[in-house]
């Protein structure tokens, strides 16, 4: 079947597989920053968004997001590289698989609730596993960025 | 891994039905589940473009598309006033945010898992199930299997006046739940029912199959991943009265430790799960307190 999807701000357009996941399809388009973790929808690695929500791309088929817009990391290089050198100031990831899945929610929690608390942002991030660290120092990294970034609008 | 032959954006729910006749076909929610299945499917249903994702709020009740999403239930504004936030107490521990934006309240029901919080939470409240042949359905008849080849179109849940309250205990944090608790406090009394039929559990309550039903008992008591699914109990022997006081919230408690069968698996013993159900039970109708209508 063919779908046509905007891929980072670029039309794509492919012929699949009715069960070819999303995660599948955008890795065939370049887009290796989205990985397979636990591919049973518990980990967060391979989290992208669908019309600018964020989703596990283990998890859709590609044959959904016909029509819609997909964003990875690759589409965000500019935002993901200003927060995620407050995540690397901290030391806060070890081998740093999860990185990428972890900064495509922590912007999508950002867009949807720019203020958060500590509270909120624990519960936004709950579905992100890192399995080197104890999420503290991401912790660190994030209310250093919303300081920063508080700063800077004042 | 599941593995599908055929994809259909379908255009109405009489094609949804017609496809999901055939047994190696199967209707997609989120997929989360569906996707673990080693069976291989010959087409999938998809109802994406029924229009099938909005809560509608009227006065007397909240109509809510199969195709909803765990996340819209658990931000709307108008199922977090009448639940006092009990619908988003019951969500958000489901794995993570990403995964409740495309898991949907239809395959939740559908599924009936005994691990559901869904479940948990829609059947502590007066809900129907919409079905596209048989109409509307008593969640609570919904849950005890059957209706497998019709399609759910909407959940409906009336605004009885109620207050809830919800409560799950995890081994830890996005895990699936130990135990599961929902307390629904009614304003009106009336003639919930025990089954002549189970002798054994006189207050579980059973199937009702009148369209419309209104769970008129004072308190809806549900309890999931027992770790089978959702059951209700019902205050059969008239324990609570109004107001809620500590020695009858204890009592009921107890009784409902009693009632509520439990089993071991991985995450708990039997034991444990009867003792959270005692401790849960008291807790949701401690924090409902004392200004309960019943």
């Amino acid at each position: 079947m063919l779908i046509h999807v905007n891929l980072n701000d670029k039309p794509v357009s492919a012929e699949i597989a009715p069960d070819l996941l999303l995660v599948d399809f955008v890795r065939q388009h370049g887009c290796y920053s989205v990985k397979r973790g636990c591919e049973t929808s518990n980990c967060g690695l391979c989290t992208v968004f669908l019309d600018d929500r964020p989703v596990l791309s283990c998890s859709v088929l590609a044959a959904r997001a016909d029509g819609k817009c997909v964003t990875t990391l690759e589409g965000l290089q500019e935002e993901a590289a200003e927060f995620g050198a407050f995540i690397a100031d901290q030391g806060a990831e070890q081998c740093g698989f999860c990185n990428p899945g972890f900064i495509m929610n922590a912007l999508a929690l950002f867009r949807d609730n720019p203020t958060p608390s500590v509270e909120e942002i624990r519960e936004y991030l709950a579905g992100n596993l890192c399995r080197c660290s104890g999420y503290e120092g991401q912790l660190r990294g994030i209310l250093a960025f919303l300081d920063w970034r508080k700063e800077g609008a004042v | 891994m599941i593995t599908i032959q055929n994809y259909r954006l379908v255009d109405s729910l009489e094609e949804a039905w017609t496809l999901n006749q055939k047994r190696s076909n199967r209707i997609l929610g989120g997929m989360h589940w569906t996707k673990m299945s080693r069976n291989p499917v010959n087409t999938v249903i998809d109802l994406s473009r029924l229009g099938l994702d909005q809560i509608e709020e009227s006065d007397e009740a909240f109509r809510i598309g199969c195709m909803v999403s765990l996340r819209q239930l658990e931000t709307h504004p108008g199922l977090a006033a009448y639940t006092e936030d009990a619908m988003r107490e019951a969500l958000r521990h489901i794995v993570g945010v990403q995964f409740r934006n495309t898991a949907t309240l239809g395959g939740s029901i559908y599924g009936r898992y005994g691990f559901s919080d869904v479940l948990t939470i829609f059947l502590a409240m007066d809900t129907s199930v919409e079905l596209y042949k048989h109409g509307l359905v008593p969640l609570n008849e919904y849950a005890q299997g059957g209706f497998e080849r019709d399609v759910i179109a909407h959940i409906i849940v009336k605004k009885s006046p109620a207050h809830f309250r919800y409560l799950s205990v995890r081994n830890s944090q996005t895990d699936f739940p130990v135990l599961t608790c929902a307390a629904g406090v009614y304003a009106e009394t009336g003639s919930m029912t025990s089954p002549e039929n189970d002798p054994a559990s006189p207050a579980l309550l059973q199937a009702d199959c009148q369209p419309g039903y209104a769970p008129a008992a004072a308190v809806r008591l549900c309890i999931g991943a027992r770790p089978g699914r959702a059951i209700l109990l019902e205050d059969a022997n008239h324990i609570l009265k109004a107001p809620l006081t500590p020695d009858a919230i204890s009592r009921f408690a107890d009784y409902a430790a009693t009632q509520v069968p439990t089993q071991s698996n991985l995450r708990g013993s039997a034991q444990y799960r009867s003792h959270l159900v005692r401790v849960l039970t008291r807790r949701a109708l401690t924090q409902i307190g004392g200004d309960s209508p019943c």
